[in-house]
């Protein structure tokens, strides 16, 4: 160790803990720091679960299929709601794919403060690394349904239908990662605030199954017209689903104007999301 | 030596009670105050934190103005009772919470073991856990990496390190758990009493490894621990805290003298609605003599009776009073209750007594724990355990026996001895 002498008189500190709070905090260089433990979270998180199921990676595929086949069968069939041209079973799956991964990010992002309680009452870490690396772990989930979904579109080309996407599908990065950062941020603005108001966890489950029917996962935005079309389009996760439609399958609507939304509003919601989460993370052991 | 750690004024305010209810009003309220450049008026009130009499506020003062410094290569000592701030600080310095006022500066890194395998994994393998929970208290995967040989030596689990920890015995968990935390790197180490847990022979093995760490290494380390013994072995300064502030800070042989004998107490007294449930509740306690009069110490020669006073605020129940005894290292003596009662008790002030007769307990300092537990179905109404400290005293001139030195042990009974000539030579 190399240490001079005198240094404290120097000023020379490593760590300084004031009762001070920043806004706007995302501690990268803590983040960098403790790089090895996100990975190891989201490998925790994995093994765990590979480990406590018998059919490991198959439920993945359970869920959406179950689900496809419903949605067909109920807005498909019965209400018999357009699905833009494409097959049912194609135009439902993409939808209910990246919802999932949404949904997941929310959801567990959601109950942080709840699940990691007795571990951030011992020991300090950035604590942002948590709803991080949720969202990581949750990317395998999303990227094995995704396998899914490439099968089905080949099954179609297949069959010779026409569609399909172009250069688009070079988008499909850009609105995972805005799925993930709307998880992340609207998840830790609800984690903070279950700190003070509890109840609120309750709404969570329910409220994530009514924005599902706010958004384009079961019928598309083309065929809303009026009022409806605004409400819907308003919806921060309604673009970024048509955008993973248009790069998937190439249908959907994508303009200029909707990805410029998309991207401010994704970047409002993380941003709020950061600076709750980072206010209530200081203080919460003493609270919950 | 250079300061490692230098903590300045620092304070943590802590609100008791409901927190559910009025928070958005508070939360207003404080807004409002600081919009109109006035004080926060949540920082305004405050008490000492005294857990025998009901505060005025709901905000209580957990540490108040604590100043110290600490330099490289010492281990400091913390001690003080419960309540008195201890687990306040180290959370404070491990920065899992933060302070009201006050700062801390450190150099180097600091690790916090307020609990050994903190994120341990059940599922996971121990070679898995350990670079997890190494990972937890600061370590980059590399650093475990290039200790691993030596954590897995340390901690004598080598057999099973590739087995999920929950097939672990809970000492094989422990042992691993703790040969992580001993193995960290950083420079500044914050230990709270997980070295109470495991084996006799492990503990050893443990302090032995702290004490090397500060020795060989030049690492700080803060340790806070009930049992003096262990500070004692360990630390060369020791802090004694009271209700939120520092009493003294000086050499560990002083201060436990000082803080064992501030201990003391052979009489007090509970507020109303301090300690107790809605059915029963503690009021007074107090040493005494055969004759019924308050002692300050019991005298080994002479019985002495330990005496409590509760409230039954609601009949019906079959009360046993119990008392707990525990020696000064927190070793627990003994419990004893009254098992002569058979009926149910209806509403009123009560008075629970027990001898403690002469020639039972060795000299020293003890502490006592006072319950009321009610059956059918095991309640605890009330269970003070630290409710009175007190000594047990010996005029050596009354002594029947002509050594003059300490005699060990926890007990000292009368036993009956018989020695005789057999034969004669």
């Amino acid at each position: 160790m190399n240490i001079k002498d005198n240094y404290p008189e120097s000023g020379e500190w490593d760590l300084i803990i004031t009762p001070g709070k920043k806004w706007f905090d995302l501690q990268l260089r803590q983040l960098w720091r403790y790089r090895d433990l996100l990975m190891l979270f989201v490998r925790r998180d994995i093994v765990a679960f590979y480990k406590q199921t018998i059919f490991g990676p198959l439920w993945y595929f359970i869920q959406p299929i179950a689900t496809t086949i419903v949605f067909v069968f109920v807005f498909g069939n019965l209400a018999g709601l357009s699905t833009d041209g494409l097959p049912q079973p194609l135009f439902y799956l993409a939808g209910i794919t990246a919802w999932n991964y949404f949904a997941d990010c929310l959801k567990k992002t959601s109950t942080v403060f709840r699940d990691n309680q007795a571990i951030f009452g011992k020991v300090y870490f950035p604590r942002i690394i948590s709803p991080f690396s949720i969202v990581i772990s949750n990317l395998l989930r999303f990227g094995i349904q995704m396998l899914l979904l490439v099968a089905l579109i080949i099954y179609y080309l297949i069959q010779g239908i026409d569609f399909g996407p172009g250069w688009t599908i070079l988008l499909l990065p850009v609105f995972v990662l805005f799925m993930a950062l709307q998880g992340l941020g609207l998840g830790m603005i609800i984690t903070a605030l279950t700190t003070k108001y509890r109840d609120l966890s309750y709404l969570v489950e329910f409220g994530v199954q009514l924005m599902m029917y706010a958004t384009t996962v079961i019928y598309p935005l083309s065929s809303l017209g009026g009022k409806m079309y605004w409400v819907v389009a308003l919806n921060p996760m309604t673009f970024v689903i048509e955008g993973i439609k248009v790069s998937t399958l190439g249908e959907g609507i994508l303009t200029l104007q909707t990805m410029m939304y998309a991207t401010s509003i994704t970047f409002v919601i993380f941003t709020i999301g950061i600076i709750i989460y980072n206010r209530v993370e200081k203080n919460f052991v003493d609270t919950i | 030596m250079p300061t490692a750690i230098k903590v300045e004024s620092l304070s943590k305010a802590y609100q008791i009670g409901q927190f559910s209810t009025g928070t958005i009003s508070r939360d207003i309220e404080r807004w409002w105050a600081l919009a109109r450049g006035k004080e926060d008026p949540f920082l305004k009130i405050g008490e000492k934190n005294d857990r025998s009499s009901k505060g005025e506020s709901d905000i209580v003062w957990s540490l108040k103005d604590i100043n110290f410094k600490v330099e490289q290569g010492d281990i400091l000592g913390i001690i003080g009772k419960n309540g008195a701030g201890k687990s306040t600080l180290l959370k404070v310095l491990s920065q899992v919470t933060t302070p009201t006022t006050g700062t801390i500066k450190m150099k180097g890194r600091i690790s916090s073991l307020l609990e050994v395998g903190t994120g341990f994994h059940p599922e996971l393998t121990g070679r898995e856990n350990i670079f997890l929970n190494g990972a937890i208290l600061g370590m980059t995967k590399a650093e475990v990496a290039r200790k691993f040989d030596e954590i897995v030596d340390f901690s004598g689990v080598e057999r099973y390190i590739d087995t999920p920890v929950k097939r672990y015995s809970s000492g094989m968990y422990v042992r691993l758990a703790f040969a992580v935390a001993a193995h960290l790197e950083s420079e500044i180490l914050v230990v709270d009493e997980v070295l109470a847990v495991g084996d006799a022979e492990f503990q050893k093995k443990c302090i032995g490894k702290m004490g090397n760490i500060s020795k060989g290494e030049g690492r700080t380390i803060l340790f806070v621990s009930h049992i003096l013994n262990m500070v004692k072995s360990l630390c060369q300064k020791t802090m004694i805290l009271e209700d939120g502030e520092i009493q003294s800070i000086g050499a560990t042989d002083d201060m436990i003298q000082y803080y064992l004998s501030s201990k003391k107490n052979a009489i007090k007294e509970w507020d109303s609605g301090v300690v107790g449930d809605f059915i029963a509740e503690l009021n007074f306690a107090r040493i005494t003599d055969s004759d019924g009069n308050s002692v300050e110490f019991i005298d080994i020669n002479e019985d002495a009776f330990l005496e409590y006073t509760y409230t039954v605020k609601e009949g019906g129940y079959m009360f046993n009073p119990n008392v707990h005894v525990y020696d000064q290292n927190g070793n627990y003596i003994f419990v004893t209750s009254d098992d002569n009662v058979n009926s149910r008790f209806d509403k009123g002030i009560y008075q629970s007594k027990v001898k403690i007769p002469s020639h039972f307990l060795n000299t020293g300092i003890y502490t006592v724990g006072l319950a009321l537990t009610s059956y059918p179905g095991t309640v605890i109404h009330f269970h003070e355990a630290d409710a009175l400290t007190i000594e047990v005293k010996e005029d050596i001139r009354k002594r029947e026996n002509p050594y003059t030195g300490t005699i060990p042990g926890v007990i000292r009974p009368k036993l009956e001895w018989k020695t005789m000539k057999k034969k004669q030579i």
